[in-house]
Protein backbone atom coordinates (compact mmCIF):
# COMPACT_ATOMS: atom_id res chain seq x y z
CA UNK A 1 0.00 0.00 0.00
CA UNK A 2 2.86 2.39 0.75
CA UNK A 3 4.00 2.28 -2.86
CA UNK A 4 0.55 2.81 -4.18
CA UNK A 5 1.34 6.16 -5.81
CA UNK A 6 4.74 5.18 -7.16
CA UNK A 7 5.03 3.91 -10.69
CA UNK A 8 7.57 1.57 -12.18
CA UNK A 9 10.33 2.76 -14.50
CA UNK A 10 8.70 1.07 -17.48
CA UNK A 11 5.49 2.87 -16.68
CA UNK A 12 7.21 6.23 -16.60
CA UNK A 13 8.98 5.67 -19.90
CA UNK A 14 5.72 4.61 -21.53
CA UNK A 15 4.04 7.76 -20.27
CA UNK A 16 6.84 9.96 -21.61
CA UNK A 17 6.66 8.28 -25.01
CA UNK A 18 2.86 8.57 -25.16
CA UNK A 19 3.04 12.21 -24.14
CA UNK A 20 5.57 13.10 -26.84
CA UNK A 21 3.67 11.09 -29.45
CA UNK A 22 0.42 12.94 -28.71
CA UNK A 23 2.14 16.34 -28.78
CA UNK A 24 3.89 15.42 -32.02
CA UNK A 25 0.62 14.41 -33.67
CA UNK A 26 -1.03 17.69 -32.61
CA UNK A 27 1.85 19.75 -34.00
CA UNK A 28 1.82 17.76 -37.24
CA UNK A 29 -1.93 18.32 -37.67
CA UNK A 30 -1.48 22.05 -37.08
CA UNK A 31 1.17 22.20 -39.79
CA UNK A 32 -1.09 20.28 -42.17
CA UNK A 33 -3.88 22.78 -41.55
CA UNK A 34 -1.76 25.88 -41.98
CA UNK A 35 0.45 24.66 -44.83
CA UNK A 36 -2.10 24.92 -47.68
CA UNK A 37 -3.01 28.48 -46.68
CA UNK A 38 0.61 29.57 -46.64
CA UNK A 39 1.27 27.71 -49.90
CA UNK A 40 -1.62 29.54 -51.59
CA UNK A 41 -0.38 32.88 -50.33
CA UNK A 42 3.17 32.28 -51.51
CA UNK A 43 2.02 31.02 -54.90
CA UNK A 44 -0.29 34.00 -55.38
CA UNK A 45 2.50 36.40 -54.44
CA UNK A 46 4.88 34.64 -56.82
CA UNK A 47 2.43 34.64 -59.73
CA UNK A 48 0.55 37.85 -59.12
CA UNK A 49 2.77 40.39 -57.38
CA UNK A 50 4.76 41.18 -60.53
CA UNK A 51 1.60 42.32 -62.37
CA UNK A 52 0.53 44.69 -59.62
CA UNK A 53 1.10 48.30 -60.47
CA UNK A 54 -0.73 51.57 -60.13
CA UNK A 55 -2.68 50.95 -63.35
CA UNK A 56 -4.07 47.72 -61.94
CA UNK A 57 -5.78 49.69 -59.17
CA UNK A 58 -6.81 52.72 -61.21
CA UNK A 59 -7.73 51.51 -64.72
CA UNK A 60 -10.51 49.45 -66.16
CA UNK A 61 -9.77 46.45 -68.42
CA UNK A 62 -8.33 47.23 -71.84
CA UNK A 63 -9.99 45.76 -74.94
CA UNK A 64 -8.61 42.50 -76.32
CA UNK A 65 -5.28 43.03 -78.00
CA UNK A 66 -4.28 46.11 -76.07
CA UNK A 67 -1.72 45.76 -73.33
CA UNK A 68 -2.09 46.96 -69.72
CA UNK A 69 -5.31 47.90 -67.99
CA UNK A 70 -6.50 47.06 -64.48
CA UNK A 71 -9.37 45.87 -62.34
CA UNK A 72 -10.43 49.08 -60.65
CA UNK A 73 -14.05 48.64 -61.75
CA UNK A 74 -14.07 45.03 -60.50
CA UNK A 75 -12.78 46.06 -57.07
CA UNK A 76 -15.39 48.77 -56.74
CA UNK A 77 -18.01 46.37 -58.12
CA UNK A 78 -17.13 43.71 -55.56
CA UNK A 79 -17.39 46.37 -52.87
CA UNK A 80 -20.88 47.37 -54.03
CA UNK A 81 -22.05 43.76 -54.34
CA UNK A 82 -20.78 42.95 -50.85
CA UNK A 83 -22.39 46.09 -49.45
CA UNK A 84 -25.76 45.07 -50.91
CA UNK A 85 -25.27 41.47 -49.74
CA UNK A 86 -24.29 42.53 -46.21
CA UNK A 87 -27.11 45.00 -45.80
CA UNK A 88 -29.53 42.23 -46.77
CA UNK A 89 -27.88 39.17 -45.19
CA UNK A 90 -26.62 40.53 -41.86
CA UNK A 91 -29.88 42.04 -40.50
CA UNK A 92 -32.04 39.13 -41.68
CA UNK A 93 -29.51 36.58 -40.48
CA UNK A 94 -29.12 38.14 -37.03
CA UNK A 95 -32.85 38.68 -36.61
CA UNK A 96 -33.57 35.05 -37.51
CA UNK A 97 -30.85 33.91 -35.09
CA UNK A 98 -32.44 35.99 -32.33
CA UNK A 99 -35.80 34.42 -33.07
CA UNK A 100 -34.34 30.90 -32.88
CA UNK A 101 -32.49 31.45 -29.63
CA UNK A 102 -34.70 33.84 -27.70
CA UNK A 103 -38.31 33.86 -28.83
CA UNK A 104 -39.24 30.69 -30.65
CA UNK A 105 -36.63 28.33 -29.28
CA UNK A 106 -38.84 25.27 -28.93
CA UNK A 107 -41.52 26.17 -31.45
CA UNK A 108 -42.26 24.20 -34.59
CA UNK A 109 -41.51 27.24 -36.71
CA UNK A 110 -38.03 27.42 -35.17
CA UNK A 111 -37.34 23.80 -36.06
CA UNK A 112 -38.46 24.49 -39.60
CA UNK A 113 -36.23 27.58 -39.79
CA UNK A 114 -33.24 25.66 -38.45
CA UNK A 115 -33.75 22.88 -40.96
CA UNK A 116 -34.18 25.36 -43.81
CA UNK A 117 -31.04 27.25 -42.83
CA UNK A 118 -28.99 24.07 -42.72
CA UNK A 119 -30.27 22.96 -46.12
CA UNK A 120 -29.74 26.45 -47.55
CA UNK A 121 -26.17 26.29 -46.33
CA UNK A 122 -25.65 23.19 -48.42
CA UNK A 123 -27.26 24.48 -51.61
CA UNK A 124 -24.57 24.77 -54.32
CA UNK A 125 -23.81 28.39 -55.08
CA UNK A 126 -24.56 27.94 -58.78
CA UNK A 127 -28.09 26.91 -57.85
CA UNK A 128 -28.40 30.10 -55.83
CA UNK A 129 -27.35 32.04 -58.94
CA UNK A 130 -29.98 30.35 -61.09
CA UNK A 131 -32.69 30.89 -58.49
CA UNK A 132 -32.01 34.60 -58.20
CA UNK A 133 -31.78 34.75 -61.99
CA UNK A 134 -35.35 33.50 -62.29
CA UNK A 135 -36.55 35.55 -59.30
CA UNK A 136 -35.07 38.93 -60.14
CA UNK A 137 -33.19 38.97 -63.44
CA UNK A 138 -36.00 37.47 -65.56
CA UNK A 139 -38.80 39.73 -64.28
CA UNK A 140 -36.61 42.85 -64.67
CA UNK A 141 -35.31 41.56 -68.03
CA UNK A 142 -31.67 42.56 -67.39
CA UNK A 143 -28.66 41.56 -65.32
CA UNK A 144 -27.94 43.88 -62.43
CA UNK A 145 -25.69 44.57 -59.47
CA UNK A 146 -28.79 44.37 -57.30
CA UNK A 147 -29.55 40.78 -58.26
CA UNK A 148 -25.91 39.80 -57.67
CA UNK A 149 -26.00 41.39 -54.23
CA UNK A 150 -29.25 39.60 -53.41
CA UNK A 151 -27.78 36.24 -54.43
CA UNK A 152 -24.75 36.77 -52.23
CA UNK A 153 -26.93 38.13 -49.41
CA UNK A 154 -29.13 35.04 -49.39
CA UNK A 155 -26.02 32.91 -49.20
CA UNK A 156 -24.89 34.82 -46.10
CA UNK A 157 -28.12 34.28 -44.18
CA UNK A 158 -27.86 30.66 -43.02
CA UNK A 159 -24.32 30.99 -41.66
CA UNK A 160 -25.16 34.16 -39.78
CA UNK A 161 -28.45 32.77 -38.46
CA UNK A 162 -26.92 29.62 -37.07
CA UNK A 163 -23.87 31.29 -35.52
CA UNK A 164 -26.04 34.02 -33.98
CA UNK A 165 -28.27 31.36 -32.45
CA UNK A 166 -25.31 29.37 -31.09
CA UNK A 167 -23.67 32.47 -29.65
CA UNK A 168 -26.86 33.70 -27.98
CA UNK A 169 -27.42 30.29 -26.41
CA UNK A 170 -23.92 30.49 -24.93
CA UNK A 171 -24.84 33.61 -22.94
CA UNK A 172 -25.39 32.41 -19.35
CA UNK A 173 -28.99 32.25 -18.16
CA UNK A 174 -27.94 34.28 -15.10
CA UNK A 175 -27.18 37.28 -17.33
CA UNK A 176 -30.69 37.22 -18.83
CA UNK A 177 -32.22 36.89 -15.35
CA UNK A 178 -30.18 39.82 -14.10
CA UNK A 179 -31.61 42.03 -16.83
CA UNK A 180 -35.20 40.87 -16.36
CA UNK A 181 -34.96 41.29 -12.58
CA UNK A 182 -34.01 44.94 -13.13
CA UNK A 183 -37.40 45.54 -14.70
CA UNK A 184 -36.11 45.60 -18.26
CA UNK A 185 -38.64 44.46 -20.88
CA UNK A 186 -37.70 41.18 -22.54
CA UNK A 187 -37.13 42.61 -26.02
CA UNK A 188 -34.85 45.28 -24.60
CA UNK A 189 -32.93 42.74 -22.58
CA UNK A 190 -32.44 40.55 -25.67
CA UNK A 191 -31.12 43.43 -27.78
CA UNK A 192 -29.09 45.37 -25.24
CA UNK A 193 -27.85 42.61 -22.95
CA UNK A 194 -27.94 39.17 -24.53
CA UNK A 195 -27.02 40.20 -28.08
CA UNK A 196 -24.40 42.60 -26.79
CA UNK A 197 -22.83 39.91 -24.62
CA UNK A 198 -22.78 37.55 -27.59
CA UNK A 199 -21.60 40.18 -30.07
CA UNK A 200 -17.98 38.99 -30.53
CA UNK A 201 -19.23 35.60 -31.69
CA UNK A 202 -22.02 37.09 -33.79
CA UNK A 203 -19.51 39.37 -35.53
CA UNK A 204 -17.27 36.38 -36.22
CA UNK A 205 -20.24 34.65 -37.86
CA UNK A 206 -20.93 37.68 -40.04
CA UNK A 207 -17.28 37.91 -41.08
CA UNK A 208 -17.24 34.21 -41.91
CA UNK A 209 -20.27 34.62 -44.15
CA UNK A 210 -18.85 37.80 -45.68
CA UNK A 211 -15.48 36.25 -46.47
CA UNK A 212 -17.17 33.22 -47.96
CA UNK A 213 -19.39 35.11 -50.40
CA UNK A 214 -16.67 37.67 -51.23
CA UNK A 215 -14.94 35.01 -53.29
CA UNK A 216 -18.05 33.50 -54.88
CA UNK A 217 -18.17 33.42 -58.67
CA UNK A 218 -20.98 31.06 -59.55
CA UNK A 219 -23.92 33.05 -58.11
CA UNK A 220 -22.75 36.14 -60.00
CA UNK A 221 -22.56 34.51 -63.45
CA UNK A 222 -26.28 34.88 -64.12
CA UNK A 223 -26.92 37.91 -61.92
CA UNK A 224 -24.22 40.59 -61.74
CA UNK A 225 -22.93 39.19 -65.05
CA UNK A 226 -19.74 41.27 -65.13
CA UNK A 227 -18.95 44.51 -66.90
CA UNK A 228 -15.90 45.73 -68.81
CA UNK A 229 -16.67 49.33 -67.99
CA UNK A 230 -17.26 51.58 -65.02
CA UNK A 231 -20.66 51.18 -63.45
CA UNK A 232 -21.96 52.20 -60.06
CA UNK A 233 -25.57 51.63 -61.03
CA UNK A 234 -27.39 48.95 -59.04
CA UNK A 235 -29.68 48.43 -62.01
CA UNK A 236 -26.88 47.62 -64.48
CA UNK A 237 -24.54 44.65 -64.80
CA UNK A 238 -21.48 45.19 -62.66
CA UNK A 239 -17.94 43.84 -62.57
CA UNK A 240 -16.67 41.79 -59.64
CA UNK A 241 -13.21 40.52 -58.82
CA UNK A 242 -14.08 36.79 -58.82
CA UNK A 243 -15.91 37.17 -62.14
CA UNK A 244 -13.04 39.09 -63.69
CA UNK A 245 -10.57 36.48 -62.48
CA UNK A 246 -12.77 33.76 -63.94
CA UNK A 247 -12.99 35.44 -67.34
CA UNK A 248 -9.30 36.31 -67.50
CA UNK A 249 -8.14 32.91 -66.31
CA UNK A 250 -10.17 31.18 -69.02
CA UNK A 251 -8.84 33.48 -71.77
CA UNK A 252 -6.07 32.41 -74.18
CA UNK A 253 -3.85 35.45 -73.45
CA UNK A 254 -0.80 35.27 -71.22
CA UNK A 255 -1.18 38.82 -70.01
CA UNK A 256 -4.75 38.19 -68.90
CA UNK A 257 -3.54 35.13 -67.02
CA UNK A 258 -1.08 37.32 -65.16
CA UNK A 259 -3.80 39.85 -64.42
CA UNK A 260 -6.02 37.07 -63.11
CA UNK A 261 -3.29 36.03 -60.67
CA UNK A 262 -2.91 39.62 -59.56
CA UNK A 263 -6.69 39.87 -59.14
CA UNK A 264 -6.73 36.74 -56.97
CA UNK A 265 -3.97 38.18 -54.81
CA UNK A 266 -5.85 41.47 -54.42
CA UNK A 267 -9.12 39.64 -53.63
CA UNK A 268 -7.58 37.65 -50.80
CA UNK A 269 -5.75 40.71 -49.54
CA UNK A 270 -8.95 42.79 -49.51
CA UNK A 271 -10.85 40.06 -47.63
CA UNK A 272 -8.12 39.84 -45.01
CA UNK A 273 -7.97 43.62 -44.66
CA UNK A 274 -11.74 44.12 -44.35
CA UNK A 275 -12.13 41.30 -41.83
CA UNK A 276 -9.20 42.60 -39.76
CA UNK A 277 -10.62 46.10 -39.90
CA UNK A 278 -13.99 44.97 -38.56
CA UNK A 279 -12.23 42.96 -35.85
CA UNK A 280 -10.18 45.98 -34.87
CA UNK A 281 -13.10 48.40 -34.78
CA UNK A 282 -15.37 46.05 -32.83
CA UNK A 283 -12.78 45.03 -30.23
CA UNK A 284 -11.42 48.51 -29.62
CA UNK A 285 -13.92 49.28 -26.88
CA UNK A 286 -13.46 46.02 -24.98
CA UNK A 287 -12.70 46.62 -21.31
CA UNK A 288 -10.06 45.29 -19.03
CA UNK A 289 -11.10 41.91 -17.69
CA UNK A 290 -14.17 41.56 -19.89
CA UNK A 291 -14.91 37.98 -20.74
CA UNK B 1 -38.84 53.78 1.66
CA UNK B 2 -39.64 50.12 1.92
CA UNK B 3 -43.10 48.74 1.70
CA UNK B 4 -44.75 45.81 3.47
CA UNK B 5 -45.82 42.69 1.59
CA UNK B 6 -48.82 40.52 2.32
CA UNK B 7 -48.75 37.07 0.76
CA UNK B 8 -52.06 35.20 0.69
CA UNK B 9 -52.70 31.61 -0.42
CA UNK B 10 -49.71 31.53 -2.73
CA UNK B 11 -49.29 28.33 -4.73
CA UNK B 12 -46.60 27.68 -7.31
CA UNK B 13 -45.90 24.85 -9.71
CA UNK B 14 -43.13 23.72 -12.03
CA UNK B 15 -45.20 21.85 -14.60
CA UNK B 16 -46.92 19.24 -12.36
CA UNK B 17 -44.56 19.62 -9.41
CA UNK B 18 -46.41 21.56 -6.71
CA UNK B 19 -43.51 23.61 -5.32
CA UNK B 20 -45.34 25.97 -2.95
CA UNK B 21 -48.49 25.08 -1.02
CA UNK B 22 -50.78 27.76 0.36
CA UNK B 23 -48.19 30.17 1.67
CA UNK B 24 -49.55 32.94 3.89
CA UNK B 25 -47.00 35.39 5.15
CA UNK B 26 -46.82 39.06 6.14
CA UNK B 27 -43.44 40.67 5.39
CA UNK B 28 -43.02 43.88 7.42
CA UNK B 29 -41.67 47.05 5.82
CA UNK B 30 -38.11 48.23 6.52
CA UNK B 31 -37.05 45.03 8.18
CA UNK B 32 -35.03 42.05 7.07
CA UNK B 33 -37.00 38.83 6.84
CA UNK B 34 -35.00 35.61 6.57
CA UNK B 35 -36.23 32.43 4.94
CA UNK B 36 -34.55 29.22 5.98
CA UNK B 37 -35.08 25.58 5.18
CA UNK B 38 -33.39 22.58 3.54
CA UNK B 39 -32.52 22.52 -0.17
CA UNK B 40 -35.51 22.19 -2.45
CA UNK B 41 -38.00 23.35 0.18
CA UNK B 42 -39.32 26.22 -1.96
CA UNK B 43 -37.53 29.26 -0.47
CA UNK B 44 -36.06 30.36 -3.76
CA UNK B 45 -39.30 29.70 -5.61
CA UNK B 46 -41.05 31.81 -3.02
CA UNK B 47 -38.84 34.88 -3.44
CA UNK B 48 -39.03 34.48 -7.21
CA UNK B 49 -42.81 34.77 -6.88
CA UNK B 50 -42.37 38.12 -5.10
CA UNK B 51 -40.91 39.77 -8.22
CA UNK B 52 -42.67 37.54 -10.75
CA UNK B 53 -39.43 36.00 -11.94
CA UNK B 54 -41.01 32.59 -11.34
CA UNK B 55 -43.14 33.01 -14.43
CA UNK B 56 -40.14 33.61 -16.73
CA UNK B 57 -39.76 29.84 -16.65
CA UNK B 58 -42.13 28.55 -19.36
CA UNK B 59 -43.26 25.53 -17.32
CA UNK B 60 -43.97 27.55 -14.18
CA UNK B 61 -47.39 28.58 -12.87
CA UNK B 62 -48.58 30.51 -9.85
CA UNK B 63 -51.87 31.34 -8.08
CA UNK B 64 -52.79 33.42 -5.06
CA UNK B 65 -52.21 37.02 -4.21
CA UNK B 66 -49.19 39.10 -3.27
CA UNK B 67 -50.01 42.61 -2.11
CA UNK B 68 -47.22 45.18 -1.95
CA UNK B 69 -48.49 48.24 -0.16
CA UNK B 70 -51.89 48.72 -1.75
CA UNK B 71 -51.31 46.99 -5.08
CA UNK B 72 -51.69 43.34 -6.00
CA UNK B 73 -48.57 42.57 -8.03
CA UNK B 74 -50.33 39.79 -9.95
CA UNK B 75 -53.48 41.76 -10.72
CA UNK B 76 -52.76 45.47 -10.93
CA UNK B 77 -49.39 45.78 -12.68
CA UNK B 78 -47.19 44.21 -15.36
CA UNK B 79 -44.27 41.96 -14.41
CA UNK B 80 -41.85 44.58 -15.73
CA UNK B 81 -43.39 47.18 -13.41
CA UNK B 82 -43.16 44.79 -10.44
CA UNK B 83 -39.49 44.09 -11.08
CA UNK B 84 -38.68 47.79 -11.15
CA UNK B 85 -40.06 48.08 -7.63
CA UNK B 86 -38.62 44.82 -6.33
CA UNK B 87 -34.86 44.43 -6.78
CA UNK B 88 -33.19 41.05 -6.71
CA UNK B 89 -29.72 39.78 -5.87
CA UNK B 90 -28.93 36.25 -6.99
CA UNK B 91 -26.96 33.45 -5.43
CA UNK B 92 -24.08 33.75 -7.85
CA UNK B 93 -22.84 37.22 -8.76
CA UNK B 94 -24.07 37.93 -12.30
CA UNK B 95 -22.69 41.26 -13.53
CA UNK B 96 -23.13 41.99 -17.24
CA UNK B 97 -19.79 40.69 -18.50
CA UNK B 98 -19.28 43.11 -21.39
CA UNK B 99 -20.11 46.24 -19.41
CA UNK B 100 -17.89 48.46 -17.30
CA UNK B 101 -18.54 48.87 -13.59
CA UNK B 102 -20.29 52.15 -14.28
CA UNK B 103 -22.45 50.70 -17.06
CA UNK B 104 -23.42 47.76 -14.88
CA UNK B 105 -24.81 50.04 -12.19
CA UNK B 106 -26.43 52.38 -14.71
CA UNK B 107 -27.91 49.51 -16.75
CA UNK B 108 -31.30 49.40 -15.07
CA UNK B 109 -31.94 53.10 -15.64
CA UNK B 110 -30.40 53.27 -19.10
CA UNK B 111 -32.30 50.27 -20.41
CA UNK B 112 -35.49 51.93 -19.33
CA UNK B 113 -34.62 54.94 -21.44
CA UNK B 114 -33.03 57.19 -18.84
CA UNK B 115 -30.26 59.32 -20.37
CA UNK B 116 -29.46 62.31 -18.16
CA UNK B 117 -25.69 62.04 -17.60
CA UNK B 118 -25.46 64.17 -14.49
CA UNK B 119 -28.18 62.28 -12.67
CA UNK B 120 -26.78 58.92 -13.84
CA UNK B 121 -23.39 59.89 -12.38
CA UNK B 122 -25.04 60.74 -9.08
CA UNK B 123 -27.09 57.55 -8.98
CA UNK B 124 -24.07 55.37 -9.80
CA UNK B 125 -22.00 57.01 -7.06
CA UNK B 126 -24.78 56.80 -4.48
CA UNK B 127 -25.59 53.17 -5.31
CA UNK B 128 -21.96 52.09 -5.15
CA UNK B 129 -21.57 53.89 -1.83
CA UNK B 130 -24.71 52.23 -0.50
CA UNK B 131 -23.30 48.89 -1.59
CA UNK B 132 -19.98 49.68 0.16
CA UNK B 133 -18.06 49.29 -3.08
CA UNK B 134 -17.37 52.91 -4.06
CA UNK B 135 -13.96 53.27 -2.39
CA UNK B 136 -12.65 50.10 -4.02
CA UNK B 137 -13.71 50.90 -7.59
CA UNK B 138 -14.00 54.69 -7.92
CA UNK B 139 -10.67 54.86 -9.83
CA UNK B 140 -11.71 52.59 -12.69
CA UNK B 141 -15.45 52.93 -13.00
CA UNK B 142 -15.37 53.09 -16.78
CA UNK B 143 -12.10 51.31 -17.41
CA UNK B 144 -12.74 47.93 -15.85
CA UNK B 145 -15.33 45.30 -16.69
CA UNK B 146 -17.70 44.21 -13.95
CA UNK B 147 -16.44 40.68 -14.53
CA UNK B 148 -12.89 41.67 -13.58
CA UNK B 149 -13.79 42.24 -9.91
CA UNK B 150 -13.44 39.59 -7.20
CA UNK B 151 -16.47 37.45 -6.35
CA UNK B 152 -17.35 39.48 -3.26
CA UNK B 153 -16.97 42.76 -5.15
CA UNK B 154 -19.09 41.40 -8.00
CA UNK B 155 -21.86 40.56 -5.55
CA UNK B 156 -21.76 44.08 -4.09
CA UNK B 157 -21.76 45.41 -7.67
CA UNK B 158 -24.95 43.41 -8.26
CA UNK B 159 -26.43 44.91 -5.10
CA UNK B 160 -25.50 48.40 -6.32
CA UNK B 161 -27.08 47.58 -9.69
CA UNK B 162 -30.29 46.54 -7.96
CA UNK B 163 -30.30 49.64 -5.73
CA UNK B 164 -29.74 52.02 -8.66
CA UNK B 165 -33.31 51.62 -9.92
CA UNK B 166 -34.52 52.69 -6.47
CA UNK B 167 -36.64 49.67 -5.51
CA UNK B 168 -38.83 49.43 -2.43
CA UNK B 169 -38.07 45.79 -1.75
CA UNK B 170 -34.78 43.93 -2.09
CA UNK B 171 -34.86 40.17 -2.53
CA UNK B 172 -31.64 38.31 -1.81
CA UNK B 173 -31.42 34.67 -2.81
CA UNK B 174 -28.50 33.27 -0.78
CA UNK B 175 -26.44 36.35 -1.59
CA UNK B 176 -23.37 35.23 0.33
CA UNK B 177 -23.30 31.49 -0.30
CA UNK B 178 -20.67 31.77 -3.04
CA UNK B 179 -18.47 34.15 -1.04
CA UNK B 180 -15.60 33.90 1.44
CA UNK B 181 -16.15 34.85 5.12
CA UNK B 182 -14.77 38.40 4.75
CA UNK B 183 -17.03 39.19 1.82
CA UNK B 184 -19.93 37.54 3.62
CA UNK B 185 -19.40 39.81 6.63
CA UNK B 186 -19.41 42.84 4.31
CA UNK B 187 -22.68 41.75 2.72
CA UNK B 188 -24.25 41.23 6.15
CA UNK B 189 -23.14 44.68 7.32
CA UNK B 190 -24.68 46.01 4.17
CA UNK B 191 -28.02 44.30 4.82
CA UNK B 192 -28.01 45.91 8.25
CA UNK B 193 -27.58 49.37 6.77
CA UNK B 194 -30.00 48.86 3.89
CA UNK B 195 -32.86 47.87 6.19
CA UNK B 196 -33.57 51.48 7.02
CA UNK B 197 -34.41 52.23 3.38
CA UNK B 198 -35.65 48.96 1.93
CA UNK B 199 -37.73 45.96 2.85
CA UNK B 200 -35.36 43.02 2.64
CA UNK B 201 -36.17 39.36 2.11
CA UNK B 202 -33.15 37.11 2.36
CA UNK B 203 -32.99 33.39 1.62
CA UNK B 204 -30.14 31.69 3.41
CA UNK B 205 -28.76 28.28 4.22
CA UNK B 206 -26.72 29.75 7.00
CA UNK B 207 -28.75 29.93 10.19
CA UNK B 208 -26.26 32.15 12.00
CA UNK B 209 -26.64 34.57 9.14
CA UNK B 210 -30.42 34.58 9.54
CA UNK B 211 -30.01 35.14 13.26
CA UNK B 212 -27.56 38.01 12.70
CA UNK B 213 -29.38 40.04 10.09
CA UNK B 214 -33.11 39.35 10.28
CA UNK B 215 -35.88 40.55 12.57
CA UNK B 216 -38.22 37.83 11.42
CA UNK B 217 -37.59 34.34 10.13
CA UNK B 218 -39.72 31.88 8.21
CA UNK B 219 -38.99 28.16 8.08
CA UNK B 220 -39.92 26.34 4.88
CA UNK B 221 -40.20 22.58 4.49
CA UNK B 222 -41.41 20.62 1.47
CA UNK B 223 -43.09 23.65 -0.10
CA UNK B 224 -44.92 24.67 3.06
CA UNK B 225 -44.29 27.49 5.47
CA UNK B 226 -43.93 25.62 8.76
CA UNK B 227 -43.38 28.54 11.05
CA UNK B 228 -43.00 32.29 10.82
CA UNK B 229 -42.10 34.37 13.81
CA UNK B 230 -39.54 36.75 15.26
CA UNK B 231 -36.02 35.49 14.64
CA UNK B 232 -35.39 35.38 18.37
CA UNK B 233 -38.39 33.13 18.95
CA UNK B 234 -37.54 30.80 16.04
CA UNK B 235 -34.00 30.23 17.24
CA UNK B 236 -34.64 30.04 20.98
CA UNK B 237 -38.12 28.66 21.40
CA UNK B 238 -39.57 27.38 18.13
CA UNK B 239 -43.23 26.48 18.19
CA UNK B 240 -42.97 23.54 15.84
CA UNK B 241 -41.03 20.33 16.41
CA UNK B 242 -39.78 20.31 12.79
CA UNK B 243 -38.33 23.81 13.13
CA UNK B 244 -36.51 22.76 16.25
CA UNK B 245 -35.16 19.63 14.54
CA UNK B 246 -33.90 21.71 11.63
CA UNK B 247 -32.21 24.47 13.58
CA UNK B 248 -30.56 21.99 15.92
CA UNK B 249 -29.18 20.17 12.91
CA UNK B 250 -31.16 16.96 13.18
CA UNK B 251 -31.94 17.03 9.47
CA UNK B 252 -31.47 19.17 6.38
Amino acid sequence: MTNHYKSSAANRIWRTVANHAATGLAVLSTILVVAPLIAIFIYLLYKGASSLNLAFFTQIPKPVGESGGGMANAMVGSGILLAVASSLGIPIGIAAGIFLAEFGRFSRLANAVRFTADVLNGVPSIVMGISVYSLIVLPLKHFSALSGGVALGIMMIPTITRTTEEMLLMVPHAVREAALALGVPNWRSVLSITLRTASPGVITGCMLAYARVAGETAPLLFTAFGNQFWSLNLNQPIAALPLQIYVYALSPYDEWHRLAWAGALVLIFLIVVSVSLVRYVTTRGVLKGAS
Amino acid sequence: MGVGIQVTNLNAWYSTNHALLDINLPIPANQATALIGPSGCGKSTFVRCLNRMHETNPIARVTGSVRMGDIDIYEDVSPVEVRRRVGMVFQRPNPFPTMSIYDNVAAGLRLNGFRNRRILDEVVERSLKNAALWDEVKGDLKKKSGASLSGGQQQRLCIARALAVDPEVLLMDEPASALDPVSTAKIEDLIFQLKSQYTIVIVTHNMQQAARVAERTGFFLNGKLVEFDSTHKIFTNPGDKRTEDYITGRFG
